[in-house]
């Protein structure tokens, strides 16, 4: 990664080098980005794949009010405050999202939870959510994609479709990638692909295994019990829909291989099973390491989601899922996780952050979020703006904003951003609601200590 | 629901909700134009299962789940890419009406794998 340049040319045109794509949790670092000054527009984006392209190409700076409230327009001031009221009003408010948004805007929404003694949930809950739980219960062995792009040659994909949702993970880390130790690419490494139907990323993969809707846990235990050499019914091929046969040979090429990585996407953790699948997957992986050195990482989606888990963990002790209302928090899945209170009718305000629940939570919770003060902040008008009390418009994070995100691996990368925007970024205006927030706070208080001390006098 | 649209035999499938290139892209055009809505509503069917209900592409299906029912537009996928009985839809406002909402203490709704009825309506 080297530091980022910029050069103009006599027709307003800068080239931004090394920027990074924010759409997915591979964040690549290597864009070349030509953008027409004059126009506001990114005319070209070198080395990005087809969302990165869709990315950089169609954003435009749509001409919205600063903030909107009830659906109509308001400044930015006159959107603060009605924030800013709604929070220190309610009784219970669930803070949601910060998956495409920087490191500093989730720290500051943090803080801002914190105060007002709210729970806080990222995306993370219904993408690997599970797959944090389950880690804290058995653990992980797990590495940078850089390490794995040098010396992976056994690259397990289980339950994934990187071709579609992280479409360089191939050539950048995985697959087609040219590492220290597979300096021939793919023709050093096996790729495996385990998936219930035939997705995108199986061309690429060497061996196919098809295995039963709902049986992944199965298939995970049988194969952790050959690792560790014990006997397994042959009628597991009725349960899995995969043969022992495969099963043994998947295993000696685990057991066999100089560096095994099994990736891991949300046909794990979205479905039956949930954490006990993650946790499955991940101690299989430690099993191996009995053999040979082998890793479990869960490939991530949103460009900023790890980032969310990373900032709530070191803020608060836990990744997800957290409550403020005792002062302190408290971690609890199923209980402080957005679509269970918005389901339960428990939040009396929200505020979403860089997301969109109203496109794709359950319809239970959405309908519940209709009924309540809803705050949101996002560069486009989303399903979740559109039912909100107030809607901020802020600019879009990697393109408008710098600041940090994180990769799928936990590696931080530092945004460059390569226009300006008229809007303010999510943590401006997460802090403007916060020192607002703070100063209702603070009368309010004041205000009952002298209500206290009169009804003394009397 | 009217009766001539009642007349179709609905036989249960399982879904499986998930990500596409074609979503991906639409979401960051916008999520209320064409191509979002497209991507969102369209779902895939095993093409011996389309023969059976006497299903072509673009035929509108209902899917209806334990918590909710929604109509979208189908197309179909080749037995090897898809087996029988199951169909994938890109995520989006359609597959939020079939989503349950025990998240078994997880904090996640089973958002794949959901057991619904399909039937056709035109």
């Amino acid at each position: 990664m080297g530091a980022a340049t910029e050069a103009k040319s006599e027709a307003n045109i800068k080239t931004v080098e090394n920027a990074t794509c924010t759409f997915c949790g591979c964040l690549c670092d290597d864009m070349v980005l030509t953008v027409d000054m004059d126009a506001k527009k990114i005319t070209k984006a070198k080395n990005a794949c087809v969302l990165g392209k869709a990315l950089f190409l169609s954003h435009e700076e749509e001409d919205r009010p600063f903030a909107l409230i009830d659906g109509k327009p308001a400044t930015l001031k006159e959107g603060v405050e009605e924030a800013a009221q709604i929070l220190a009003n309610a009784r219970f408010p669930m803070f949601y999202g910060m998956s495409d948004t920087t490191c500093e805007a989730q720290r500051q929404n943090v803080a801002l939870v914190d105060m007002v003694g709210g729970t806080i949930d990222s995306t993370t809950s219904v993408c690997h959510g599970p797959t944090g739980m389950a880690l804290q219960g058995v653990g992980e062995s797990t590495a940078t994609l850089g390490e794995i792009k040098n010396r992976a040659d056994l690259v397990i994909y289980w339950g994934g479709n990187p071709a579609e949702s992280l479409p360089r993970h191939f050539a950048r880390y995985a697959v087609t990638a040219k590492g220290m130790y597979t300096p021939n690419r793919k023709k050093d490494r096996t790729i495996v692909n385990v998936d219930v139907r035939r997705t995108k990323s199986v061309p690429v993969a060497d061996i196919f295994i098809q295995v039963k809707i709902g049986a992944d846990f199965e298939l995970l235990w049988a194969l952790r019990a050959l690792v560790k050499g014990r006997h397994v019914d042959p009628n597991i091929e009725k349960r899995t829909g995969v043969s022992l046969e495969t099963m043994k040979d998947l295993v000696e090429r685990m057991k066999n291989c100089r560096y095994g990585v099994l990736f891991f996407g949300m046909g794990l953790s979205m479905t039956r099973g949930r954490h006990f699948n993650s946790a499955a997957i991940l101690s299989l992986a430690s099993d191996l390491n009995e053999y040979t050195h082998f890793i479990a990482t869960p490939m991530r989606g949103h460009g900023n989601v790890t980032g969310a888990d990373i900032v709530v963990s070191w803020q608060t002790g836990y990744p997800f899922g957290v409550n403020f209302s005792r002062g302190y928090p408290k971690f609890n899945p199923g209980e402080f996780t957005a679509t269970d209170m918005f389901v339960r009718g428990d939040a009396d305000a929200g505020l979403i952050l860089a997301s969109d629940p109203g496109s794709n939570f359950t319809q239970a919770a959405i309908d519940h979020m209709k009924k309540i003060p809803m705050i949101v902040l996002d560069p486009k008008l989303t399903h979740t703006a559109k039912l909100a009390r107030v809607a901020f418009t802020t600019s879009h994070y990697g393109i408008n904003t710098g600041g940090t995100a994180y990769r799928s691996d936990g590696v931080p990368i530092e945004l460059r951003p390569c226009l300006d925007s008229k809007y303010p970024s999510d943590e401006e205006v997460i802090r403007a609601i916060y020192k607002r927030v703070e100063q209702l706070l603070k009368t309010r208080k004041k205000t009952k200590g002298t209500n206290n001390k009169r009804r003394k006098a009397a | 629901m009217d009766s001539r649209e009642s007349t179709f035999m609905a036989e249960t499938m399982t879904l499986i909700p998930g990500r596409t290139t074609k979503q991906g892209v639409g979401l960051l055009e916008s999520k209320f134009k064409k191509q979002y809505r497209d991507a969102t509503t369209t779902v895939e069917i095993n093409v011996e299962d389309m023969a059976r209900l006497g299903l072509k592409d673009g035929c509108k299906v209902r899917l209806r789940s334990a918590n909710g029912v929604t109509t979208v537009k189908c197309t179909g996928r080749k037995t090897e890419d898809l087996p029988t009985g199951v169909l994938f839809i890109a995520y989006g406002p359609p597959t939020s009406k079939l989503m349950g909402t025990d998240t078994g203490a997880s904090g996640m709704p089973l958002s794949k794998h959901l057991e619904v009825e399909l039937e056709r309506v035109n």
